[in-house]
């Protein structure tokens, strides 16, 4: 698919939405660092889908003859405390740890951009209102204001999400705004404004694209924390509750027995840091494919 | 066609709020310019001569003062009406490396303010004249997929002026458009804006402190010094009999080529006066070597011969 619209792109429709959509994907996969993250990041979503088929044990088995066991053929990745295959809930926890902290990073994130958009292309009142709002909330610790929301909300999949993607809007604001005020005294501005474009389209069609690239970064770069995140908010009772198996609260299970069963800690903790590698990779290429600077 | 008045501006000003008090860039401007003409506009840097521009196509909101376009004022005008006004007046800037959308092709550069007004009901009739426009500027097809960076000075300045042309302007404001540029591809890009203005009959108002570009292509120049006009006249009549003591300065700087006639500077001391809150009277009088105690009451602009205006009230006594 993507092969077919990049030789089309040479050709005759080369300002159709599509193609450039389609360009800039496979400009992405051309680096190698990309293609790697990718596959990496593509490989783990993929066999987390197929956990029903693929995974050698259900979800909640226990083996009770093989409690607290080390990896062995049997048990690739060993068991847990009450000898449930940890392979297993690994590839079924991957469908929640994925889903939230993709959602809840993108959100977060998402929400953050459109107000720093606001706050840093209107300026004066409406900036300073919204920054001095922006650092009181920053100013509570990310995990008061999740433990706050889902205690409010109560769990369930959508109440995590919006617990934790709100400690990242503050964070997705202020990027947004620290790059506009450099974008937004250059001319190419105000050339939008006297060939009449609206200020929806001046925000998000001529800056936004210009002030994207270091909070792309930052948004892969959170998934990570959200994931960890999650894990804690399970640990206090809130968010994702067991026996969900969940990466982060598989990684907390572990933990009382780091020293002597380090296989629990170990896979969650390796599965966790693969999917995080993957997508910083992948966030990488996208800001190298999104800059025409970069283009050979 | 061309006589007729297209835009008169009113004792427009322009104050900007800083912390030590009211920034006078541009103080009680009067002028007209008419369908077909260029009026160029030169001062020294600072004094107020973008701002001019910028007022005036309503980039930025006047203080007080108007502009009349076609007789109507544009000042205060909102909403559809400043779309279509905006639609007649138009801008072109100085620096094409930060006018330009870094993101954007340079086609769609173009098409766009071709596609926000709403004149083109098919993708085909767009494409047209989006083609149409950059044969006009001069930018090859090939390069309609670049993006900005991908082309020099002058093919940048050419997108830029595609862009502002696309909206059929009958105005249009140059914001010294050639003082990023070559003095090579500085001819190009005034050659093209005057034929430009030639087919399609655009008025001018070509901001510039480059005096030898604004007498090649003005009809007529204004002398700008701290926000107010000193001095106003047909551009030979500036150069040949000009009166004010500040365009005596600036004229004498331009240099000569020719050795056996060494240039006669006017050396100007002393600072520019602060446009900070400033005093009513002559601004340029802390400069001026012929300065006295009348130069502190406010200056008026006054005719001095045919369509020849200075705001000096020693101007007889001097020349």
């Amino acid at each position: 698919m993507a092969i077919r619209f990049g030789k089309k792109q040479k050709g005759e429709d080369e300002a159709e939405r599509t193609s450039v959509l389609w360009e800039t994907l496979t400009r992405m996969v051309k680096s190698p660092s990309a293609k790697i993250g990718t596959f990496l990041f593509a490989f783990i979503v993929i066999v987390c889908i197929l956990a029903p088929v693929i995974a050698p044990y259900g979800v909640n088995d226990m083996d009770l003859l093989h409690l607290k066991e080390p990896p062995t053929l049997a048990h690739p990745f060993g068991t847990d405390a009450l000898g449930r295959d940890l392979l297993s809930r690994l590839l079924y926890g991957g469908q929640y740890s994925i889903l939230l902290g993709l959602c809840a990073s993108l959100f977060g994130n998402g929400v953050g951009v459109v107000i720093g958009c606001i706050a840093g292309y209107f300026g004066k009142t409406t900036e300073t209102i919204i920054m001095r709002v922006m650092d009181v909330w920053a100013s509570i610790p990310g995990m008061l204001l999740c433990i706050l929301v889902s205690t409010v909300l109560g769990s369930g999949f959508f109440n995590t999400v919006l617990a934790l993607s709100i400690g990242g809007v503050p964070n997705g604001v202020r990027m947004t705004r620290g790059q506009i005020l450099g974008e937004r005294s250059k001319e190419y501005i105000e050339a939008a404004q006297s060939i009449n474009c609206s200020k929806a389209s001046i925000m998000f069609k001529h800056i936004l694209p210009n002030v994207i690239s270091p909070t792309i970064v930052g948004t892969t770069m959170g998934i990570g924390g959200t994931i960890t995140m999650a894990a804690s908010l399970s640990y206090i009772g809130l968010g994702v509750q067991p026996p969900t198996p969940e990466w982060g609260a598989m990684l907390a299970d572990g933990r009382s027995s780091m020293l002597t069963l380090p296989h629990l800690i170990m896979f969650p903790g390796l599965v966790i840091a693969c999917f995080v590698l993957s997508i910083n990779l992948m966030g990488d290429g996208l800001r190298d494919a999104l800059d025409p600077k970069l283009r050979s | 066609m061309a006589g007729e008045t297209l835009i008169e501006v009113k004792n427009l000003k322009k104050y900007f709020k800083v912390p030590t008090g009211m920034n006078h860039a541009v103080d009680d401007v009067s002028f007209t310019i008419n369908r077909g003409e260029t009026l160029g506009v030169v001062g020294e840097s600072g004094c107020g001569k973008s701002t001019l521009g910028r007022t005036i196509i309503r980039l930025q909101d006047a203080t007080d003062g108007q502009v009349l376009l076609h007789g109507e004022d544009v000042t205060t005008v909102t909403g559809k009406k400043l779309k279509q006004v905006r639609e007649k007046m138009q801008i072109i800037f100085q620096d094409p490396y930060s006018s330009l959308n870094p993101r954007m092709r340079i086609e769609s550069t173009v098409k766009e303010p071709l596609r926000l007004s709403g004149r083109f009901h098919s993708k085909a009739e767009l494409q047209e004249e989006t083609e149409r426009l950059m044969n006009l500027v001069g930018i090859d097809k090939r390069l309609r997929a670049s993006f900005p960076h991908e082309l020099d000075g002058g093919r940048r300045q050419r997108v830029g002026i595609a862009r502002a042309l696309a909206l059929n302007p009958e105005f249009v404001v140059c914001d010294e458009p050639v003082s990023a540029l070559d003095v090579s591809i500085q001819a190009q890009v005034l050659n093209l804006l005057i034929d430009l203005q030639e087919q399609m009959g655009l008025a001018y108002m070509f901001v510039t402190h480059d005096l030898s570009v604004v007498r090649h292509i003005s009809d007529h120049i204004c002398v700008m010094y701290l926000g107010q006009l000193v001095e106003k006249a047909p551009t030979k009549e500036i150069f040949e009999n000009h009166l004010h003591p500040y365009t005596a300065a600036l004229l004498s700087a331009i240099p000569s080529t020719d050795i056996f006639k060494p240039m006669q500077r006017v050396r100007l001391n002393g600072e520019i006066t602060s446009p900070i809150n400033p005093k009513p009277g002559c601004r340029f009088a802390a400069r001026c070597p012929y300065a006295t105690e009348a130069c502190s009451q406010p200056q008026e602009l006054k005719e001095v011969g045919k369509d020849h205006f200075v705001a000096c009230c020693r101007v007889k006594e001097i020349n």
